[in-house]
């Protein structure tokens, strides 16, 4: 039998038809579901007064839109009020299981899929929403959707599709202190560029990759998007079954055992062949900071503004002048001392636990400099809750952060959380675009250690060489 | 969805790289629960100063591109979130076509799910459309053929493009992809079956 990648094992596994025009009618396991990308999906069920094919394969939750200030107070946004209200009917409507603002598992959609365990290894999960690519750390294969595939998924369970091709981005060596899962995602965008993985699905394997947590292969996968792919992979392995078991939605006693034994053949067979591969030793790496309106707009923290004479193309020049006058800097300028307003910990890519910790081991015992409105916004509320168990929003709160409920946030700024126009930010966030996080806010993607750093500094910061505080021990066990 | 056979009309160009369809349409403008009305927001931040005035400066905003229905604009076209409100807003503001060296993946979907159709075209064949555009100014007009899968502009341009059959069948019959999947239902219903005994795990 020809050797297969583990992409080409979980896609063989869910045709249902071949379509003799080409593509796969492909099975969902998995479909997520958030308010912004859903309403007009339900409309169109309800006008062709057709069903959902499988409610119970459906987990809808509310995120991109909610406030995160206090959840005793009504929204003050009439017309975000009516897009939670409207999910809320449908899935009534409609037999869907709903976590909404007052649900102890409401949060963001990629954040709450993998702690419910209803993120498994070897399924095919889909989202209206493009960082779906982050439940591809489990070894599914997860990407997201426009909302008239939503409306397809929700009658069929199914999706045409091409069969994309296959990208093995290999990682060798090891990280440097300081340097994280972000910084390797950014730093791999940089090199293959914003469109390096257009029609494929990347496969992240190597040493680095192996010995990463679940939280750090989240964020490498949930930033694959950004670097054009439809989805990312990771094998699953003892870290991932570790990590699901005894989660609720995860399989128990002897079903767990069977599923484990299944998800260990999920793996790329020896010999098997990809059309793109890229070998990066990670040891380079440094920790990474955007400096333009672009993901792949990035470097080393230690770096410089790029000059426009660096670009081969007069199409790239006419993109970094235009990323530059955006971001009101100038070429050459080191990124190192950028003063900053904001910071922002929190989305889906750097808001899951290890990260909060990460950050707060950089914040104990300082103080947010005087010039920065800093925020740390959970990316669950069991993340949330987590964190105040083990006394982290205390510590943020003493460092001089908000800490807040969960949802998107300022990630894409849909709710009241934004920058104002000329505001810099430290991001953990997965987009720089213009005014993404707010019209004529500037952006720069880092890590949360970096992040935090940079909160306490008041400017741009390399956060290697800082030493890191012991965190306080959790008041109980971790449940 | 509407059927795209042919189609014949004025072109405008936007000659960057990585559109984001958070620049096609801001955020502000994902909170309805409606898919029609959305062609005012698009490009709304390109288009408009703070203070709501229209931006000169603005390629969509010269007279020359009023009444455009073929957008002629750089690659990765559509890139970032998978918001389909981007395809609906191009698609509320007139436009049937647009034509770029690559597009994103989610996006190039959400436009033949709603009748708009992406044309990948070659790089230098992209420049020579904006070298037309710039010098014909006004009333630059272009005819793409579906069908023939050709794109023309009546004075000397002409070439073809590919697109995958499915695609193609889907747009030229303004097909339901839904109504066609569900006349597949029974494979589904075999499929389920078929999991449900033979594989534990991930599908119960």
């Amino acid at each position: 039998m020809t050797p297969r990648t583990l992409f080409e094992k979980v896609w063989d596994a869910h045709i249902v038809h071949r379509l003799p025009e080409g593509p796969v009618l492909l099975y969902v396991d998995l479909h997520l579901v958030h308010e912004v990308t859903s309403p007009q999906a339900f409309g169109g069920l309800r006008r062709a007064k057709r069903r959902v094919r499988r409610p119970d394969l459906t987990l809808a939750t509310v995120d991109h839109n909610v406030p995160t200030g206090d959840r005793a107070l009504p929204i003050d946004d009439p017309v975000s009020a009516r897009q939670l209200e409207a999910l809320s009917a449908n899935a009534g409507e409609f037999g869907i299981e709903l976590f909404d603002l007052r649900s102890p598992n409401q949060g963001i959609v990629h954040v709450i899929g993998p702690e419910l365990g209803a993120t498994q290894p070897g399924m095919v999960i889909v989202c209206g929403d493009s960082h779906t690519s982050t439940h591809g750390a489990f070894g599914a294969l997860a990407f997201g959707i426009g909302t008239s595939e939503v409306e397809h998924v929700l009658a069929t369970q199914c999706l045409v599709m091409s069969q994309p091709r296959t990208f093995e981005a290999h990682f060798s060596g090891r990280l440097a202190p300081g340097v994280t899962a972000k910084d390797l995602i950014l730093g791999f965008i940089g090199r293959i560029g914003t469109a390096g993985a257009t029609g494929h699905v990347i496969e992240y394997t190597g040493d680095v990759i192996r010995g990463f947590s679940m939280e750090e292969r989240m964020t490498v996968c949930n930033m694959s998007i950004e670097a054009g792919a439809r989805a990312g992979m990771v094998a699953p392995d003892e870290t991932t079954f570790t990590y699901l078991a005894g989660r609720p939605r995860a399989p128990a006693g002897a079903a767990w055992t069977r599923a484990v034994e299944t998800w260990r053949q999920l793996r790329s067979d020896p010999g098997a062949a990809y059309d793109t591969r890229v070998s990066i030793d990670a040891s380079t790496l440094a920790p990474q900071v955007t400096w333009g309106t672009s993901p792949g707009m990035v470097t080393d923290v230690t770096g410089r503004v790029p000059d426009l004479a660096q670009f081969q193309t007069e199409a790239e020049r006419s993109a970094v002048r235009r990323a530059l006058a955006y971001m009101d800097l100038a070429p050459g300028t080191p990124l190192a001392g950028l003063r900053i307003d904001r910071v922002f910990l929190g989305s889906c890519t750097n808001a899951r636990i290890e990260d909060l910790r990460a950050a707060a081991r950089v914040v104990r015992g300082k103080r947010v400099a005087p010039t920065v409105h800093a925020m740390v916004v959970p990316g669950s509320q069991q993340v949330k809750v987590q964190a105040e168990r083990e006394g982290l929003d205390r510590l943020f709160r003493e460092a001089g952060f908000e800490w807040r409920n969960a949802g998107c946030s300022m990630c894409l700024g849909m709710n009241a959380d934004v920058l104002r126009s000329g505001e810099r930010c430290a991001s953990t966030s997965n987009r720089n675009f213009e005014g993404r996080q707010g019209r004529g806010g500037r952006t720069h993607l880092m890590s949360p250690a970096m992040a935090a750093a940079a909160a306490v500094a008041g400017c741009i910061v390399d956060v290697r060489g800082w030493e890191l505080a012991d965190l306080p021990q959790p008041l109980e066990l971790a449940s | 969805m509407e059927p795209f056979v042919r189609h014949s009309g004025k072109a405008v160009a936007l000659p960057r790289d990585n559109v984001d369809t958070d620049q096609i349409i801001p955020k502000q403008f994902l909170k309805g629960v409606e898919r029609t009305g959305l062609g005012p927001a698009l490009f709304y931040d390109w288009r408009y100063g703070p203070d709501g005035t229209p931006n000169p400066d603005f390629e969509l905003n010269r007279s020359s591109a009023q009444g455009a229905s073929i957008l002629i604009t750089g690659a990765n076209f559509g890139c970032g979130s998978s918001r389909e409100h981007a395809a609906w807003a191009l698609e509320d503001a007139g436009f049937r076509a647009i034509l770029a060296p690559s597009f994103a993946d989610i996006f190039f979907a959400n436009c033949c799910q709603n009748g708009l159709l992406p044309v990948r075209l070659l790089p230098q064949e992209i420049d020579e459309l904006f070298r037309r555009v710039q010098a014909v100014g006004d009333d630059y007009a272009l005819t793409i053929d579906l069908e023939a899968q050709g794109v023309e502009d009546g004075h000397g341009f002409r070439t073809q493009f590919g697109i995958d059959s499915y695609r193609r069948e889907m747009l030229l019959r303004g097909l339901d992809e839904i109504g066609r999947t569900l006349l597949e239902e029974s494979r589904i219903a075999a499929f389920e079956r078929r999991r449900a005994i033979g594989t534990p795990g991930p599908v119960s």
